[in-house]
């Protein structure tokens, strides 16, 4: 166990190398000029040099990535050229804000989900079963901004219950745990719960129905078990293959999403990305999409590691 | 008969899940006395893994209707619901499948599934006396290095270590009656004999009764005390072995017979088959099942069903022309 799960970190990092290698080359092939936000238009020739000298991007590729590279792995993922502030300052205070409104969101998403999954397995081909499968193809198939849009419509402009965006009446600055901040999060984290709530409940169904129908069920009934601990064997026999979806779910939701954060001025990872392409931050999206990249690979880590204990058939060493 | 320990009347399964109703188990009478073992004898779909499972009750409820009466160790089986029937399957009769690798768990131990059982059934029982428990049952079945195989789970284990391991499973609590559902039919030769002594010797001195489910004439012949053949959800026939076997009295069986014992055993000859095929289910024919694959068919046949006639010494077939077949 020990020793699959050190193989496992050991190949991760030839991932990572990857990774910041996909990651530095899309910011740089990408059309635009990374200075374009911090000069003036007529900003005179020679000055534009000594700005891309400064920031070394009149350096060959090669150069810059290495020089990069040595920066990252000292933790330092440079300064935003918009604000001068560090990336990682920018960042954190994002990836805060992102894992407050996913923490909501996977809370709501994967218990639906898995509760809406585990009822229609359940009761396959019963009117219980097509409400909930038409519940969790809804979420799969709505674009998740317009279902935001239509919930600010009616719980804020409407109804007037919630708040439509923002993080709080104070800004994100000043958050604190109480009624007045949390109604802020109610909305983007329900749009963005639906994705992960329908996609894992058609995971679990398929999973427990398969389950279900298999031989050892009617084994497990006839040596007396009740359906109370059959249950108990269907979950565990649908765990690993429900938990790998749930990891890239995750994923997902800790990566932020552009779109939903967008629409209710969210300041978390998504937002940041989006200011960040906007104003050519080519540091901050760099750094951004790495520490974005980096959540994927440890997640999986995490759920390959899991798995294995879980299921005994995939192989160990 | 006053000493019976499984005692099923008139059981009547009608699966009602598809297009059809399908009459897959059609009025068997079965009483199986203690100590003794009885092979159900029958090709694909006539009703004999049906007949098995209705005791335990396994067939899903929604899509089957069950009828006559199902007695076990003095418990009216038709009559238990919910808890009352999760205490009795396993304890007082419990069941071992055909393929082990399907039957049981996958992601659990084979000692996590037999401690289980023991558990459930005897909540006193505490965590480590169930696996002593355990451990004693993998010793009877004679699983090498029990102690680890404990351990192990089903897909780690070889075919046959994996049906000692059901039936070790089987035998957790002790139960009176074994039903077994072509155990030795997924193995390989060799182990299938290995497997049929070990079942028999625990029969013997664990003095249990036992239904044994098989298509294999030799299998059943090598298990049982008497035989009952099934054809088209219906016993045919049944007697002592013996009897069944040296005087076969029912067309059907004397077919079944003789496309083993002559027709195959010689050289040069062609195998000798039953003309047609088993009849629809869902569609039965009024009068004897067999009567369109019958070459003593009569008119009288295809009319009513045929009554029960007893031989004596308990060999008793439902056949009108057992003058004809003597």
């Amino acid at each position: 166990m020990i020793l699959y799960a050190t193989k496992r970190v050991l190949l991760t990092l030839p991932i990572m190398l990857g990774v910041t290698i996909v990651c530095f080359a899309l910011v740089h092939l990408a059309p635009g000029d990374p200075l374009i936000s911090v000069l003036p238009p007529d900003a005179s020739q020679s000055i534009k040099e000594q700005m891309m000298a400064l920031y070394g991007f009149d350096r060959p590729y090669h150069e810059q990535f290495l020089r990069w590279l040595w920066r990252v792995l000292q933790g330092d993922i440079g300064t935003s050229i918009r604000t001068g502030r560090p990336v990682s300052t920018e960042i954190s205070k994002a990836v805060g804000n992102t894992l407050m409104l996913a923490a909501l969101a996977t809370c709501i998403g994967f218990l639906l989900g898995t509760l809406f999954g585990f009822v229609a397995g359940y009761f396959r081909d019963t009117w219980i079963d097509k409400t909930a499968s038409a519940l969790s193809v809804f979420g799969v198939s709505v674009p998740h901004y317009w279902l935001g849009m239509v919930l600010v419509i009616v719980f804020a402009a409407t109804l007037g219950w919630l708040p439509p965006t923002g993080a709080g009446p104070g800004g994100s600055e000043d958050w604190k745990w109480d009624w007045v901040h949390f109604k802020y999060l109610i909305l983007p984290a329900v749009t963005m719960s639906v994705i992960p709530m329908g996609i894992i409940a058609r995971t679990v169904r398929a999973l427990v129905a398969e389950i279900l129908s298999q031989e050892f069920v009617v084994g497990l009934r006839a040596k007396g078990l009740s359906e109370v601990g059959i249950f108990g064997h269907v979950v565990k026999n649908a765990a690993p293959t429900a938990l790998a979806v749930m990891g890239i779910q995750l994923g997902y939701l800790l990566g932020g999403s552009i779109l939903i954060e967008t629409v209710f001025a969210w300041p978390g990872t998504g937002l940041l990305l989006n200011d960040a392409i906007f104003q050519r931050d080519l540091p901050l999206l760099q750094g951004t999409i790495l520490v974005l990249a980096m959540f994927f690979v440890v997640l999986n880590l995490a759920v390959d590691v899991m798995q294995t204990m879980l299921d005994p058939r995939i192989q160990r060493a | 008969m006053a000493d019976t320990v499984l005692d099923i009347r008139n059981l009547r399964v009608t699966f009602t899940g598809g297009a059809k109703h399908v009459r897959a188990v059609d009025g068997v009478d079965l009483a199986v006395a203690p100590g003794e073992v009885v092979a159900l004898l029958g090709e694909s779909g006539s009703g004999k893994s049906v007949t098995l499972r209705s005791v335990l009750r396994l067939h899903p409820e929604a899509k089957t209707r069950i009828a006559g009466s199902i007695v076990a160790a003095g418990v009216d089986v038709m009559a238990l619901t919910g808890a009352a029937l999760a205490d009795f399957r396993g304890k007082t009769v419990s069941m071992i499948f055909q393929e082990p690798m399907l039957a049981l768990d996958p992601v659990y131990s084979l000692g996590q599934q037999i401690t289980e059982s023991i558990r459930k059934h005897e909540p006193a029982v505490s965590a480590e006396a169930a696996r002593r428990r355990a451990f004693e049952l993998f010793e009877q079945v004679r699983i090498p290095s029990p102690e680890r195989r404990l351990d192990a789970y089903p897909h780690e284990m070889s075919g046959g270590m994996r049906q000692r391991a059901m039936i070790a499973l089987a035998l957790a609590c002790n139960p009176k009656v074994l039903l077994a559902d072509e155990p030795t039919t997924a193995l390989d030769a060799t182990v299938q004999v290995q497997i049929l002594l070990l079942l028999r010797e625990l029969q013997r001195n664990l003095n249990l009764s036992m239904i044994f489910v098989t298509h294999d004439i030799g299998v059943g012949v090598e298990v049982a005390d008497r035989i009952a053949v099934m054809y088209a959800g219906r016993i045919v026939e049944i007697g002592a072995v013996r009897d069944v076997i040296r005087t076969p009295r029912h067309p059907y069986t004397i077919g079944l017979l003789s496309t083993r014992a002559q027709g195959g055993r010689l050289s040069g000859n062609r195998l000798t088959t039953i003309s047609g095929s088993p009849p629809d289910l869902a569609n039965l024919p009024p009068g004897c099942a067999f009567a369109p694959r019958c070459a003593s068919a009569s008119a009288a046949c295809r009319e009513a069903a045929p009554a029960p006639v007893d031989l004596g010494a308990g060999h008793v077939v439902r056949c009108i022309h057992t003058a004809i077949t003597a």
